[in-house]
């Protein structure tokens, strides 16, 4: 199952591992905040009117969903390219 | 046709789904032509249902396999965007189409949870599991668990989870067509479950996974299209710009004013006040009884004798059905008066503005459903062996991505939905005569979707005197945007979608469970692949029959259930997946205590707040996730680094799961 591990320097992949997790936590910490510091201000942030729009309404209902999609693009490319930077992409056929 | 998913297919994906949505709306087109013609609301909701249906079974057919690779996880050869497609279906129930927009209509800004909750949970799908499930590369989410935690027991926790969280869930979802059928083609709702069944088996049974991701693409195209185009033309009328997501800002507004006038208006007051008095009526007649139904039924006869002979016969009827219409005993009479004095409750309160965050929910209770419903959609098997299907983990990244998207074009439509569909019953239905309400409010209160009852007398509809169900924001909105008929039936065609294509992945989940985690890896290895492949298909049979048999009780629970399966699914799958993968040392010990843990923990505060009035911090039932989420963690982590650390070759596999390079390859539909 692990042959895959064979020849791969060893340092570069704690370094790959290192990499995938601070992109994963900063994803994280963006949804976080979208989700649930946006909701708990909501009625602060119902004030800020745009379009009709209250932002605290706007976020729950639009906002946050971009921001979610946006998120996972943003983290599939970067992955991605990272794989490559680090040397453990899938074979080609 | 017989090629679908093989090679000169996937080569022209593109192509073929778009002369499909072409051809789909070319047939929407002269049904619209026929209706002008005169074609009969029936003929149309019968061309719907037998096209839509055709259609499905058609690419269910000639999607027949023999492969294992093929049955269970389609080849591995679905492309990214079009895997999107599928999930987007496959996550989309009966509930999502129809069900959210009420929600919100209902809830105003607490009812975002939901959106938020169905959406954001695919963040964590896509950074905690999905690429590294697709490294992994077998058939099943127990396929998982059994190969990290060695050996059977945590695949049988597995398979157990996967099974009752995705049980209750199908059965909703045969339920939602068996309504579906019978709403719009006047069939018994037991016919309609049954011929839906069909509908569901033969696209899932002969091509397993590869059929039923083929299926739910063309199933995806159909349900958006029908879901956007009511709102779209809504908006148009009301403000001129066809874009409902961005117009229904100034709808927002408008609700606002309204809801203001409506609260300030003596006729409403007096009518909330009415209510009042009938709440008490109601309640006195409950602690009366049994005295008070002896009483009423005296009453009645005494008034039917009273009669006088020449007395018009209708009223006559009146009385008698008045008559027969009371409780047999005064067991019924209570859950029948509870619920007349919980709508009647209902009515005279002061309503609380549409935008107001936590009005409805407290603010604790908003954010812990949110939090339960992200953990949940991240661990329901059914969305998670998606990404099995893609051929590479790169593509399982880009994947999450465009389901995301694709799920995110009817969720961010739903508020607007919501926005319309109350403006028009602010502005344009309250203070109507009561003789000139529009029809839509007929034909809906005919399926009990829509009830007023005039409780002032003065022949004027008022706000509080007006029940609109969550089911009718959807269903009535082409009726309300003054659509013909053509729509409302593709509204119909659309919700069969959304129910055929959820019941189809979760129908699979289940007989996969059975099948492959059950029959092949535990009782019998050294079976064949027909004799595998074989049983498979017998039981996605008997599993679909049972959920139609149960489905045709129409247990009220169903609903209550679903919405448990998400916590079940958080409680017991996410902690253990996601330890599984990040924490190399968690171990065997460590996750099967976390997943018992987490999935007790979660189901003791279930029954115990939905039955027993247990309570901590006032959270409500539908969020009892909120304490099994992070029991399943903590115990597994504690539990682990108590035990003996997982062995070398463990850690070498979690090593590996890790990265992407050696990941199975997709297989060529044409070898």
């Amino acid at each position: 199952m692990a042959q895959e591990l064979k020849g791969l320097d060893k340092q570069k992949l704690k370094d790959y591992w290192k990499y995938n997790v601070r992109l994963t936590t900063i994803t994280l910490v963006i949804w976080f905040v979208v989700t649930y510091v946006c909701s708990a201000l909501a009625p602060q942030l119902n004030n800020i009117v745009i379009l009709g729009f209250p932002m605290g309404y706007y976020m729950g209902a639009q906002g946050s969903l971009i921001i979610f999609v946006w998120l996972i693009f943003n983290y599939a490319f970067k992955m991605n390219k990272a794989d490559k930077t680090y040397g453990v992409e899938e074979e080609e056929d | 046709m017989a090629s679908v998913g093989g090679k000169s297919f996937l080569d022209n994906l593109g192509k073929i789904y778009a002369i499909y949505t072409g051809g789909f709306i070319l047939f929407v087109i002269l049904l619209g032509i026929g209706e002008a013609f005169g074609m009969s609301n029936a003929a149309i909701g019968y061309t719907y249902m037998g096209i839509t249906i055709g259609l499905y079974a058609v690419i269910g057919i000639s999607s027949r396999t023999a492969k294992v690779s093929e049955y269970y996880v389609a080849g591995r050869s679905v492309p990214a965007f079009f895997n999107g497609m599928a999930t987007g279906s496959d996550w989309m129930s009966a509930a999502s189409f129809i069900g959210m927009a009420g929600t919100i209509f209902g809830l105003g800004y607490d009812g975002l949870a939901y959106i938020m909750g169905w959406t954001g949970g695919y963040v964590l799908l896509a950074v905690f599991l999905g690429p590294y499930l697709r490294k992994f590369g077998q058939f099943t989410i127990p396929d998982f668990l059994g190969a990290r935690f060695g050996g059977h027991a945590a695949r049988t926790i597995g398979i157990l989870a996967a099974i009752t969280a995705s049980f209750t869930y199908l059965i909703a979802q045969v339920t939602g067509v068996g309504i579906i059928m019978s709403r719009f083609l006047n069939l018994d709702f037991n016919i309609g479950v049954f011929v839906g069944l069909a509908g569901i088996l033969v696209c899932s049974m002969l091509g397993g996974m590869k059929a039923v991701t083929w299926t739910q693409v063309a199933q995806y195209i159909i349900l958006i299209i029908a879901y956007l185009i009511p709102p779209t033309v809504m908006s148009y009328k009301a403000t001129g710009v066809p874009i409902s997501e961005i117009m229904y800002g100034q709808v927002l507004q408008k609700i606002d004013k309204k809801e203001k006038e409506i609260n300030a208006n003596p006729k409403e007051i007096e009518v909330r006040e009415l209510w009042k008095q009938e709440v008490a009526k109601i309640d006195a007649d409950i602690k009366g009884l049994p005295a008070s139904l002896d009483q009423k039924k005296i009453d009645l006869q005494a008034k039917i004798a009273a009669l006088a002979p020449d007395a018009p016969v209708a009223d006559k009827e009146k009385l008698e059905k008045a008559l027969k219409g009371l409780p047999k005993d005064a067991t019924e009479a209570k859950d029948k008066w509870d619920a007349a004095k919980k709508k009647a409750a209902g009515l005279s309160k002061q309503i609380k503005p549409y935008l107001e965050p936590f009005a409805r929910l407290d603010m604790k209770n908003m954010l812990a459903l949110t939090f339960c419903l992200m953990v949940g959609t991240a661990g329901l098997p059914h969305i998670l062996m998606r990404y099995y299907t893609v051929p590479s983990v790169k593509d399982a990244r880009i994947s999450c991505g465009w389901s995301l998207f694709f799920i995110f074009l009817l969720y961010f439509t739903a508020p607007a939905y919501a926005a319309f569909a109350r403006d028009t019953v602010l502005s344009n239905i309250v203070g109507l005569p009561i003789s000139q309400l529009p029809q839509w409010m007929a034909n809906w209160g005919k399926v009990g979707l829509v009830s007023f009852k005039d409780i002032n007398g003065d022949g004027i509809l008022q706000f509080y005197e007006l029940t609109i169900g969550a089911d009718a924001i959807v269903l009535a909105m082409p009726e309300m945007a003054g659509l013909p008929y053509v729509i409302s039936g593709l509204v119909a065609a659309g919700g069969l979608a959304a129910a055929l294509s959820t019941a189809d992945g979760l129908l699979l989940t289940i007989s996969n469970a059975l099948s492959h985690d059950l029959y092949y890896k535990m009782l019998n290895p050294q079976a064949s692949i027909i004799k595998r492949l074989t049983v498979s298909r017998i039981l996605l049979v008997v599993t679909a029959v049972i959920a139609a048999w149960v489905a045709t009780y129409k247990l009220t629970i169903i609903v209550e259930l679903v919405a448990w399966a998400f916590s079940i699914a958080a409680a017991s799958f996410f902690p253990a997946l996601v330890m599984g993968i990040w924490d190399k040392r968690s171990n065997k010990a460590g996750a099967l205590a976390g997943m018992w843990v987490g999935f007790l923990s979660c189901l003791i505060y279930m029954i115990g707040s939905r039955f027993y009035g247990l309570d901590i911090w006032g959270i409500k039932t539908i969020s009892s996730g909120l304490f099994g989420i992070p029991m399943g963690f903590i115990v597994c982590y504690v539990v682990s680094r108590m035990t003996a650390p997982p062995s070398q070759e463990l850690q070498d596999f979690v090593e590996s799961v890790r990265i992407p390079r050696g990941a199975t390859k997709a297989t060529s539909h044409d070898e």
